[in-house]
């Protein structure tokens, strides 16, 4: 494996849906144009680099995730990992190019098997794809559930005794379990409460710094994103309409719909209330 | 005082197989008339149960099972089904999180208004139907003509918590109560609706419980907040007090874990609360949130959770108060990484 420094690499990236034709269209045959989910998507992440991407519900910010380990397949452009095209691998290939571009999922309830031990679900990710260490089910589960900063009892707990904070933070060490290089985080904290979200935030970071993990942190809320990304691309209608250091980006905006969205976060200091009232 | 509503030590509890659970646990608030009132909490805080405790509209198989709730000097708990329905229909209006589920799908938007106007206000058809367009635009809905043809499913969901807000004020009631009303939209669409709740209360004197898990909703609409967690009230203020100068070791808390724009570019960790919030079977002797509080004492194992004034309209349920002396906004110190107990 190569060490380069650019990890990802997402070259025009494009996915379309296509819309149901009417029966006028239908009778006169002519074409529907598809909708642009995504639409001449391209950027770079680093390793150990933490990428926000924002925008608001219908941006295509979750359709750009699910295009980046093929869940769904994109209809152009490329996305290459270490310089490789994903696009060109197919079976064992692709799994081991999924091993590396792990995904965390919005709902905590949802994504967890519910009859499965969390010791159990952790164990499985590994042996799947054969991970040093998985063959000792006790030690390997023990070190995820203390990277995730979750005490070893909770190896034997089920999903359903477990708060949405403690879920969402199996769902992390299940991600960690296959030694990704790239978590993609899909409004991974949205569901939580402001003070368990504030843990996971903070998690996110450790992780960063102990594995030297990238994350592609997908969120609705600019504030959250500015608490944990170095880089932030701002999506509005498939495409990226911003992109810069989000220092730069938060301080000086250039696009109106950045702009827009800035001026709309909900400020918890009173004195800075919306300009209107 | 007159006070336009009154809550006085509200509990609200739910049958569980090892005794009742209680989700409110003695909430005192009071609003004053034209007093936009903010109820900020995580989930399970019982901020919802005790906005909707006003209507009597506590789902089944909960009941309130003791406290008093006066709205205008008169006894909610205590009406009879008729005056209830009154009450309901004249004197609060109500909206929700999801403006979706809260519409009738199979039924034109403008005609939702227009029932209500005929229901609550005996007017006729073709009146109902002027006063409906003439709401629409009032919430701020363009070409309200036409939109009042359109049905939900044709509207943003935006649009739709408009129309939702041109129904709950369309008999004129004197309480709006709103349980988390912007949680389910987009930001842009969030600032547009508290700005339209903010102009309503500014220029029509509407009185308003805002229900929200943000600080940030609350701090633009409100201009008194209470925080709770547990099932108490445990600080309430003017919102400037409480978001410069908390007293309460959890509204700190609260408000030091609420992300914030200005972090860009300034990446470091939080002193995130450690643990979770209360579950309803958890008992606890004293202060709900002592278990998760970094100044507690023993004495908190027996305190009663009851409001002490401070002076100004600012009142805590926190006998140590650790920050009285400092004064300062909220603190930020280093996260400790500890491994969560099963």
């Amino acid at each position: 494996m190569s060490e380069e420094r650019c990890l990802l690499e997402v070259d025009s990236l494009v996915k379309e849906f296509g819309l149901r034709r009417g029966l006028a269209e239908r009778i006169t045959r002519t074409a529907v144009a598809p909708h642009r989910a995504v639409d001449d998507v391209s950027f770079q992440l680093d390793r150990g680099e933490i990428l926000g991407i924002a925008g608001g519900s219908g941006s295509g910010k979750t359709t750009l995730a699910r295009c980046l380990i093929r869940l769904i397949e994109p209809d152009g452009g490329r996305v290459l990992v270490d310089g490789v095209d994903i696009g060109e691998h197919s079976g064992k290939e692709l799994r081991e190019m999924r091993r590396r571009l792990q995904m965390v999922f919005q709902d905590p309830y949802t994504s967890l098997n519910p009859r499965m031990t969390v010791g159990a679900a952790l164990h499985e990710a590994g042996k799947v794809h054969h991970r040093p260490g998985s063959e000792d089910e006790d030690a390997f589960v023990s070190r995820l559930l203390e990277l995730v900063q979750l005490s070893d009892r909770f190896a034997s707990r089920k999903p359903g005794e477990l708060s949405g904070g403690q879920r969402q933070r199996v769902s992390i060490a299940r991600a960690l379990a296959v030694d990704p290089e790239l978590i993609i985080a899909d409004e991974a904290v949205s569901a939580l409460d402001v003070s368990v979200q504030a843990q996971l935030l903070n998690l996110f970071l450790d992780l960063r710094e102990e594995l030297g993990v990238a994350v592609l942190f997908i969120s609705h809320q600019l504030a959250v994103i500015a608490e944990v990304a170095d880089w932030i691309a701002v999506m509005r209608h498939g495409r990226i309409v911003e992109t810069g250091s989000t220092q730069e980006v938060f301080a000086h905006p250039k696009d109106e719909y950045t702009q827009a969205l800035l001026r709309a976060h909900p400020h918890p200091d009173p004195r800075m209330r919306f300009a209107a009232n | 005082m007159s006070s336009l509503l009154e809550i006085e030590s509200l509990r609200v509890q739910f049958p569980g197989e090892e005794g009742p659970l209680v989700a409110v646990k003695g909430v005192d608030l009071a609003i004053e008339p034209g007093e936009v009132v903010g109820l900020v909490g995580e989930s399970g805080s019982g901020k919802s149960l005790t906005c909707r405790a006003v209507m009597r509209m506590i789902p089944e198989p909960g009941t309130i099972d003791a406290g008093g709730i006066r709205f205008d000097g008169k006894d909610v708990l205590a009406m009879g089904k008729s005056e209830l329905r009154d009450f309901r229909a004249h004197s609060v209006g109500m909206i929700y999180q999801n403006p979706f589920g809260s519409l009738n799908p199979v039924m034109r938007a403008g005609e939702q208004i227009a029932e209500t106007l005929r229901v609550n206000r005996g007017l006729g058809r073709s009146a109902a139907r002027t006063e409906a367009v003439a709401l629409l635009d009032r919430v701020g809905i363009e070409d309200p003509e036409r939109r009042y043809r359109a049905y939900p499913h044709e509207l943003s969901g935006g649009m739709c918590q408009r129309v939702m807000i041109a129904i709950a004020t369309a008999s004129s009631p004197r309480l709006m109560l709103a349980d988390e009303p912007t949680t389910a939209l987009d930001v842009t669409t969030q600032a547009q609706i508290l700005k339209l709740l903010a102009q309503m209360s500014a220029e029509q004197g509407m009185t308003m419980l805002l229900v929200s898990h943000d600080f940030g909703v609350v701090a633009q609409a409100c201009d008194r907040v209470a925080v709770m967690y547990g099932g108490h009230v445990v600080e309430a203020g003017p919102v400037e007090t409480i978001y410069h100068e908390p007293e309460h070791p959890y509204t700190r808390a609260l408000l030091n874990s609420v992300p914030e724009l200005d972090s860009a570019g300034n990446v470091r960790r939080r002193a995130a609360l450690s643990g979770h919030p209360p579950e309803l079977s958890d008992v606890f002797p004293g202060c709900v949130f002592a278990p998760r509080c970094d100044h507690a004492r023993p004495e908190c194992e027996t305190v009663s959770m009851k409001l002490a004034d401070l002076g100004d309209g600012h009142s805590t349920a926190c006998p140590v108060r650790p920050f009285a002396a400092s004064g300062s906004g909220p603190a930020n110190g280093a996260a400790k990484v500890e491994r969560i107990e099963a």
